[in-house]
């Protein structure tokens, strides 16, 4: 008889069956409901910008990258999640340097997939606010009746050069209408996303059907958003319970990049805890976080600082978190 | 006592048992010749009793036990010691063992012996008549039986757990063990109440074995404190520190041995094992063993001599099939690959499962993404992702300070493992590379 050639692996011999390409894909196949919304939204030029995102993300990866990285699926996400961090109407060239900076600063520097400290995404729109301060807080409204079509801001300008003025109607996004001119918006506004802002921000309740999905299929640790629900909920609450002047727990959550932050940024897998109590602990971080920034920081939104922040925890809250051994006695904090 | 009949963690990997679990259990044919390591169980090898050229008949000792743990081996049929040398071994290495040329018209009967009465003997004896017959824990570990069975005079056992779960995908040994010798596994559980006087005995099966729960529950004896329990189907029920939480709700502590919570476990084909030993008077010398896996003509349940080698076994089940790709020794989630078809069955084999191309693991693997995924699945509670870390790094020392000892090398971490990094492997490295640098480093 003569027997096969026969092949040695280690076990176990058997596959749960998922891989992270395959996880990673199916996150980007599940924001493709949240790029179609933003383009209903705010027109082609919304396509654009996360094309041109994408398009910067992927051509790091691939010349910065290892070889065959790209098929990951993970820089894709990064630049998706970026461009859905930006206003319909930025120059695609700032859109395109953004998701360059973030993969390959935030990213391929600290040694690629699974190496890296903090969100790529989340550190490129960082760059753009700090390089392009205008351009990332003209905020156009949403398409109008018979609009549709016009782009919404001078999309191909050329790099380095002042964008031309455009006739287009810009707005300011709710938080900073709450924050500067103490006017509140429209809760259905919020949860629907017929609002100013940048193209992500805006459907919340496109975003939790979404991040649902992915939630289901174990793709996303869901404890992460609850805790950031739990904890913005509760504070923002008893601080319009102290005094109306401050918003109420519903605008909070459904405003700004919350939704987005914290369904699809902070649940990136590799920047988040691996433990179950510590995600929990960092999704109480971000809450807070955000809290304090939207209602005592300069700035209107606080979602990308709050989330960032916390990221830098992440290595300590492993630490901190570490399951009991079976058969011991005592949490065994170790590195 | 009240218990949640659960262990924590754990993985539900598909179960892949209908290949077998309704084919009877059959015997082979003698094959040409048998292979006996001189290892075959944990502890010392056994010490040779035969030199080349020794006629043996059907269980025969070849060699003894050398010292406390280690016990002796016996010819699985009558024979002629060819050669004593280095043969292939299941762990993949290449070990010391007895190649016995098989008489190819014996009758194979063994020489008249003394059956003991074991309704006559006491513990002590029980316990050695067991010794000197070999016999070890058929589960998978191969650790010798009498050690379990006689612990120390100031641990005080109140409890015979007998492990009935066989939560291994693929494998229908124990499975057919309890369906169709279900008497003597109560035998054999007697014995062993008697071995520890011990008043309490539990049987835990999983709940995807019905007919072994219906048979098993049928034949429970009327004056012992013999309870059965059907467990839920969860990898791995069937390690004793999981089957102990299930059934006790005791938490071994780690470190310690399943008797420092009272508690000795002892599974079913090892207890039919013992049942046969009182029955026939013969040693351990064949065992039950499922081979099976799409890469086999016809996957079977069969009675086996120790010592046969796997290119036999193969052929007494029709052989490969044309995409059989790996053999595996044991269960797909912790068993071991073969590398020669010359391999011999041990003791301690609980099946044969033959993978095709398209059931092997691929083979490409990503970075860690840090998931979570395995710290979610470990049933030790340990931080695969962490260890897995250090080992790439060969960090060994730090790895030990995380618990390393307490690894069951079960497998859930790998096969949960989404980027495919081989985690139980790692962690048998690191397991190996501080056995051989002790603790000082």
């Amino acid at each position: 008889m003569s027997g096969p050639s026969l092949l040695i692996t280690a076990s176990p011999h058997l596959a749960a069956g998922d891989s992270t390409p395959k996880i990673m894909w199916t996150v980007v196949a599940s924001l493709a409901p949240l790029v179609a919304a933003a383009t209903y939204f705010f027109g082609p030029g919304a396509l654009l910008v996360v094309g041109a995102a994408t398009a910067g993300a992927v051509a790091a990866e691939r010349v910065f990258g290892r070889h065959g990285t790209l098929a990951d699926g993970s820089a894709a996400i990064t630049g998706i999640l970026l461009g859905l961090t930006l206003p319909a109407g930025i120059p695609l060239w700032m859109a395109f340097a953004g998701g360059a900076f973030g993969l390959a600063i935030g990213k391929l520097l600290f040694g690629g997939l699974g190496q890296n400290v903090f969100n790529p995404a989340l550190l490129g729109r960082a760059f753009l606010q700090a390089a392009f301060p205008v351009a990332m807080t003209t905020w156009p409204m949403p398409a109008a009746a018979g609009d549709w079509w016009k782009l919404r801001g001078d999309s191909f300008a050329i790099p380095f050069a002042s964008p031309r003025a455009l006739d287009v109607v810009t707005g300011a996004t709710p938080l900073g209408k709450m924050k500067f001119e103490n006017e509140a918006t429209r809760l259905l506004d919020l949860v629907l996303g017929t609002t100013p802002g940048s193209l992500g921000e805006t459907s919340a309740l496109l975003i939790l059907i979404c991040g649902g999905y992915l939630a289901l299929r174990n793709y996303l640790n869901w404890r992460i958003p609850a805790s950031i629900f739990a904890t913005v909920g509760v504070l923002a609450t008893g601080l319009h319970w102290l005094h109306p002047r401050y918003p109420d727990a519903a605008f909070m959550l459904f405003s700004g990049g919350l939704m987005l932050g914290a369904v699809y940024m902070a649940t990136d897998l590799v920047t988040s805890p691996v433990t179950n109590p510590g995600c929990w602990i960092f999704g109480a971080g971000i809450g807070l976080l955000v809290v304090l920034i939207r209602i005592w920081g300069g700035l209107a939104e606080g979602v990308m600082y709050a989330i960032l922040i916390m990221n830098a925890f992440v290595p300590y809250l492993n630490r901190w978190t570490q399951p009991r051994v079976f058969g011991t006695q005592r949490l065994t904090a170790r590195t | 006592m009240w218990t949640r009949l659960k262990f924590r963690h754990g993985v539900h990997p598909p179960e892949l048992k209908d290949l077998t679990a309704r084919v009877p259990i059959r015997r082979v044919p003698y094959p040409d010749e048998v292979v006996l390591p001189l290892r075959q169980h944990t502890g010392k090898p056994a010490r040779l009793t035969v030199k080349v050229g020794d006629r043996v008949e059907r269980g025969d000792r070849v060699a003894e036990a050398d010292g406390y743990v280690s016990t002796p081996i016996h010819a699985s049929a009558a024979g002629t010691v060819r050669e004593i040398g280095l043969w292939p071994h299941p762990d993949g290495s290449y070990a010391p063992a007895v190649r016995i040329a098989v008489d190819r018209y014996s009758p194979q009967a063994p020489r008249p012996r003394l059956v003991p009465d074991w309704t006559r003997l006491g513990p002590a004896e029980l316990i050695e008549a067991i010794r000197q017959a070999g016999v070890v824990g058929l589960g998978g570990a191969a650790f010798p039986t009498h050690v379990k069975l006689a612990p120390p005079k100031d641990q005080a056992i109140d409890t015979v757990l007998v492990n009935g779960c066989e939560c291994e995908p693929y494998l229908t040994t124990d499975h057919r063990t309890m369906v169709e010798y279900p008497e003597r596994v109560q035998l054999g559980v007697r014995i062993m109440m008697r071995c520890l006087g011990v008043r309490r005995a539990l049987i835990g099966i999983e709940k995807n074995k019905p007919d072994a729960l219906e048979a098993i529950r049928r034949t429970v004896p009327a004056d012992l404190d013999v309870a059965v329990q059907a467990l839920d189907v969860k990898y791995p029920q069937g390690a004793e520190k999981m089957l102990i939480e299930a059934l006790l709700g005791r938490e071994v502590p780690s470190g310690k041995l399943p008797m420092h919570v009272g508690v000795v476990v002892q599974n079913v084909a090892s207890a039919a094992t013992i049942a046969e030993v009182f029955d026939t008077g013969l040693p351990l010398i064949e065992r039950i063993v499922t081979v099976t896996g799409r890469g086999i003509r016809r996957p079977s349940n069969l009675i086996v001599p120790v010592g046969m080698k796997l290119r036999d076994l193969v052929e007494a089940c029709g052989g490969f099939t044309e995409d059989a790709r790996e053999v595996i020794f044991g269960g797909p989630m912790m068993g071991i690959a073969q590398a020669h078809l010359d391999t011999p069955l041990t003791k301690g084999t609980t099946g044969v499962v033959v993978l095709t191309e398209a059931d092997t693991r691929p083979a490409a693997s990503w970075p860690c993404v840090r998931c979570g995924r395995c710290l979610e699945t470990c049933p030790v509670f340990l931080n695969p992702q962490l260890l897995g870390q250090l080992a790439l790094k060969e960090r060994w020392a730090e790895m030990e300070a995380s618990h390393l000892a307490d690894c069951l090398l079960c497998g859930c971490c790998g096969y949960t493992c989404p980027s495919n990094i081989p985690l139980p492997q790692l962690f048998a490295l690191a397991k190996a590379a501080l056995r051989k640098r002790p603790a000082a480093a």
